[in-house]
């Protein structure tokens, strides 16, 4: 009896792993044969066969945030053979596999290398040996510790512009007082530290007041509680900048279970950063504030330099800082949710 | 009454109670009002009540319903699942996927939540297994589920972070019309009683603490330990279910990522602090319960003094440092030593002075 319960929760289980490993490529069927496959050398023998440009991508895995999902999806809707690419995916959070993967692309001939790198060091070998193999690299998202002259240009986000555009905003708003309720990322996170940053300078030139800053490690549960805490303590507070939009909704979910109004218009402002779908819907509906988003959409930009480069052109700028965007309740459109909202 | 006094300073609840008192106590001193209910009316219309002390109790449910099945799994097998927060993100996950794919109405939720409890009481069931027939270590076990559980999650989710809303989730996670406590209070207490009458009429109870005190008497007696685990296991299964599924209908969406991140230590220290000894046996559902609102009452109350976001996990540690050591058996032998000569010395300069 007890083997038999036991043969079937080992069955059971295994065919859950099963359903796994073959769901998620799904979305993203090139990650079926990331690995750049050691058996595959007649490939680069032709290049020219069909005109494809051969690109070998190397990015972490779309599991990682919404933000890398749809990092993902964008760079599978430019490079694919529609628009003249032969693309190899690699994904991973470890840098070495992603060394390794890097490595192989280049022993399998690809024109081009576009890389986000797991972690910013250890790289420059591996793209000298892509220039002696005049693999062209292109660095997307996250910026690496390497000479300038190892790649072709690099378009990277700027975390703290993202915050800076937030604050700007939040001043723009001239509200005759600033109480701000300040509820972070994971602290020491690339994202935290940039939406911090412009709202921490702000706290010391006295313009505005810190009524809380407590880290909510981007749960929605830990942002409510921390609200909460706020509105039993009976101080004043009319703005509530949380760096994530789970953060947001669980601080919204606090303001309404203590009847505080929030939105455009109402006693509290919500701002919110990564503009997913149902984030700006909130806005749509002006119970949200502002949406800021750190634009995972790289792979149209590198796709025009890309064929610039194949023109015969060269590029005007090494670094290209990935142009920011937000959107406010105001002027917030239905095509703006579907154009630039993030999941569904 | 003397009598009963003893009795109650021999029992495993006097720590948790006295760390308990002292917080409410310090956080009396430091603002009189803390724990001061107020009456108020939520953005559905409702009259709620709000304050700290509903804060806490309303925080730590889900804390404490995992507690509850917690100390039956360290009780019995003598170690810990510490899959318990990775194990609610696939049971959420499962429910909010239930919910997405119908129409929310009562019915469909309690399908939701039934299938939830499926879906966990078979995750715990192959932990159950894993430690009760192949006798691996509780920790090591269920750490297999502990790093696939949120990717499991992941998996159900298709990598996004899905949201559902319905007043009647509003109603699980807040307030139900009419009724001032938030629900998840309410869960919580209903989940304790059911437990508390189960381990009271069914022998269960004893046969738990019997496997975890020496597992061969136990065999000998005629309980079979496998089964006592794996049923320790189930009841985990069902904790983890309901605290998932609270979690969700809070906020009303689902991160995979981050649904009751870093709770399974919270609640393996509310089985510790609540005087179950992490070495199985004797256990105290009561205690773990009181753990988990000492957690969070601390944690409120680090919110309330305001300490910066960077330094409240250490002051945490810090105080849940101080209650693991007075509660630890060495320090206890001391204090009664300790009391005892104290109390000799007394009673011997009252004889001397009398004398004199």
């Amino acid at each position: 009896m007890k083997k038999i319960l036991a043969l079937l929760l080992v069955f059971v289980l295994a065919s859950g792993l099963a359903a796994c490993g073959s769901a998620p490529a799904a979305p993203a069927p090139s990650s079926s044969a990331p690995a750049p496959s050691k058996d595959a050398p007649s490939a680069p023998a032709t290049p020219a066969d069909s005109g494809l440009i051969k690109v070998g991508i190397v990015n972490n895995p779309p599991s990682e945030s919404g933000y890398r999902a749809a990092n993902v999806a964008d760079f599978e809707k430019v490079f694919n053979e529609a628009n003249g690419y032969k693309a190899s995916t690699f994904y991973s959070l470890k840098n070495d596999e992603q060394l390794n993967a890097a490595a192989q692309f280049i022993t399998d001939g690809v024109d081009y290398l576009l890389i986000s790198a797991a972690a910013t060091d250890g790289w420059t070998n591996v793209l000298e040996n892509a220039k002696q193999a005049g693999v062209k690299v292109f660095l997307f998202d996250r910026m690496m510790n390497v000479d300038e002259s190892l790649f072709e240009a690099a378009v990277v986000s700027d975390m703290a512009e993202e915050g800076r555009m937030a604050v700007q905003w939040l001043i723009d708003q001239k509200l005759p007082e600033y109480n701000v309720v300040h509820i972070q990322g994971a602290m020491g996170s690339d994202a935290q530290i940039g939406r911090t940053g412009a709202l921490d300078a702000e706290f010391e030139k006295g313009t505005m007041k810190r009524v809380i800053q407590q880290t909510a490690t981007w749960d929605e549960a830990t942002a409510k509680q921390i609200v909460e805490s706020v509105i039993n303590s009976g101080e004043k507070f009319n703005v509530i900048y949380a760096e994530n939009d789970g953060m947001a909704k669980g601080a919204v979910a606090a303001l309404d279970e203590a009847g505080i109004t929030h939105g455009v218009d109402k006693e509290v402002v919500i701002m919110g950063f990564d503009c997913n779908k149902w984030a700006l819907r909130e806005l749509l509906a002006g119970n949200w504030n502002y949406d800021g988003q750190c634009s995972p959409f790289q792979a149209s930009v590198i796709d025009s330099m890309i064929k610039d480069v194949e023109a015969g052109k060269t590029l005007p700028e090494k670094i290209v800082i990935n142009e920011e965007k937000f959107f406010d309740a105001r002027t917030i459109t239905q095509a703006d949710i579907d154009t630039y909202g993030l999941g569904d | 009454m003397g009598n009963g006094l003893k009795k109650f300073a021999g029992s495993q609840l006097v720590i948790p109670l006295f760390a308990l008192f002292l917080l409410i106590v310090f956080n009396l001193i430091r603002d009189v009002e803390f724990f001061s209910l107020t009456i108020a009316t939520n953005n559905q219309g409702n009259t709620v009540l709000s304050g700290n002390l509903i804060s806490i109790l309303n925080g730590a449910s889900a804390v404490a319903i995992l507690s509850i099945g917690m100390t039956l799994v360290t009780s019995s097998c003598k170690g810990q699942d510490i899959s318990v927060a990775a194990g609610a993100a696939i049971a959420g996950s499962v429910f909010v996927s239930v919910l997405r794919a119908n129409e929310i109405t009562i019915p469909v939720i309690i399908l939701a939540f039934l299938l939830c409890c499926a879906v966990s009481i078979l995750f715990s069931t192959f932990n159950g297994v894993l430690v009760a027939v192949f006798k691996i270590q509780p920790m090591i076990a269920t750490l297999i589920l502990f790093s696939a559980g949120r990717s499991i999650a992941y998996w159900i989710n298709g990598g996004a972070t899905p949201t559902i809303s319905s007043p009647l989730l509003v109603s699980i996670g807040g307030f139900i019309p009419g009724i001032p406590i938030p629900t998840p209070i309410i869960i919580m207490v209903i989940f304790l009683i059911l437990i508390s009458l189960v381990l009271r009429f069914t022998n269960l109870g004893l046969y738990t603490q019997v496997v975890g005190i020496n597992e061969g008497t136990a065999h000998l007696n005629g309980i079979n330990p496998v089964w006592i685990k794996l049923t320790a296991f189930m009841i985990l299964g069902v904790c983890v279910a309901t605290a998932g599924c609270i979690t969700v209908c809070r906020i009303g969406l689902i991160n995979h990522e981050t649904l009751l991140l870093d709770v399974e230590m919270d609640v393996i220290l509310a089985v510790a602090i609540g005087g179950t000894a992490l070495s199985g046996g004797k256990f105290s559902l009561f205690g773990s319960v009181i753990g988990a609102y000492i957690i969070q009452a601390l944690t409120v109350t680090l919110y309330a003094m305001k300490v910066p976001s960077s330094a409240v996990k250490a002051y945490k540690a810090l105080v849940i440092i101080i209650i693991v050591l007075i509660s630890s058996p060495v320090v206890k032998e001391h204090a009664i030593n300790l009391r005892n000569k104290l109390f000799k010395k007394q009673v011997k300069t009252e004889i001397s002075m009398k004398a004199s």
